[in-house]
């Protein structure tokens, strides 16, 4: 079997590849967004120390 | 020698715990989610029935069951938020909400593509598949209610609330396909075994062990956010490495 073959899937290309697909996305966007949420959280615990300590 | 199991129930010493065991999570689910997709398209023979659309079932079957063990577990550790009032308890259901949406959402997504070629139709409303939306409306459900209650205690509880009252939803779930006649198909994993090729059992194992360990892995990691946001007026935040620089 070819590699255009393996892409193919026996025309079934859309169906699997369109599960796979956005199943990976949606777990690569909750890593990001995951990490994003950190940086936000340590960046507002800065940010009240720094108006508590008035610099 | 005795064990202080309540040690780490302190969100003080689970931040640290938590973020030490976050790799030794992440990286086997990378590893695993490798192997099984190697296995489950290079190995796994094509199926006789369906060719090469019964593949999908290495992410669906997965995704499907994890979606009802996050609910159960939320609905645990709500619920004991609710008894003890233990802070931690309620900040994992809190983090475990959102994980469980998306996996119930990848449950719906995929099916919908596999039902396309094999039923000719994308979405009925058979009740495998209506129970499995209400899950994730249950999800959204708890997500919205505690969104929309400013004291973290109340919203803990309300939404405990709803865990609790939804998880009637996951056996009727599971047994939808034995109590009535539905279109999806029976379990192809039983306790009493299965009737899978080997090659499709170990490509099924390796993505299920996969997201369950990525699922551990993210939820960790989302709940240290949740613990900083919620604990920002205590001493050993402001003692923090992290917070220091």
């Amino acid at each position: 079997m070819s590699w255009a073959d393996f892409f193919v899937m026996k025309g079934y290309a859309l169906y699997v590849w369109g599960s796979y697909g956005v199943a990976i996305a949606v777990f690569v966007l909750e890593i990001v967004l995951v990490c994003h949420r950190r940086k936000i959280s340590i960046h507002q615990l800065r940010l009240m120390r720094d108006a508590k300590t008035g610099i | 020698m005795t064990i202080n199991w309540f040690k780490y129930s302190a969100p003080s010493s689970f931040y640290g715990l938590a973020g030490k065991l976050i790799p030794w999570f992440a990286w086997p689910a990378g590893v695993l989610f490798c192997v099984g997709l190697y296995i489950g398209f290079f190995v796994a023979p094509t199926d006789a029935v369906q060719s090469e659309a019964y593949r999908i079932i290495f992410i669906h079957v997965p995704a499907s069951i994890l979606s009802m063990i996050i609910y159960i577990v939320m609905a645990g550790y709500a619920a004991l938020g609710l008894i003890f009032n233990t802070r931690l308890s309620s900040m994992m259901a809190t983090a475990l909400a959102p994980t469980g949406a998306l996996l119930a959402f990848v449950s719906l997504w995929t099916g919908a593509l596999w039902g396309k070629p094999t039923w000719g139709a994308w979405w009925v409303w058979d009740a495998r598949l209506t129970s499995e939306l209400i899950l994730l409306f249950l999800y959204l459900g708890f997500i919205s209610l505690q969104a929309s209650i400013d004291d973290p205690r109340r919203a803990d509880r309300a939404g405990a609330l709803l865990a609790i009252v939804g998880s009637v939803n996951v056996p009727i779930i599971y047994f939808s396909v034995q109590w009535w006649n539905t279109l999806h198909q029976g379990s192809t994993i039983k306790l009493s075994g299965t009737s899978m090729h080997i090659a499709m059992q170990q490509a099924m194992f390796a993505m299920f062990m996969a997201l369950w360990l990525y699922v551990i892995a993210v939820v960790l990691m989302r709940v240290r956010s949740i613990i900083l946001e919620r604990e920002r007026n205590t001493q050993w935040v402001t003692e923090l490495k992290e917070y220091q620089q």
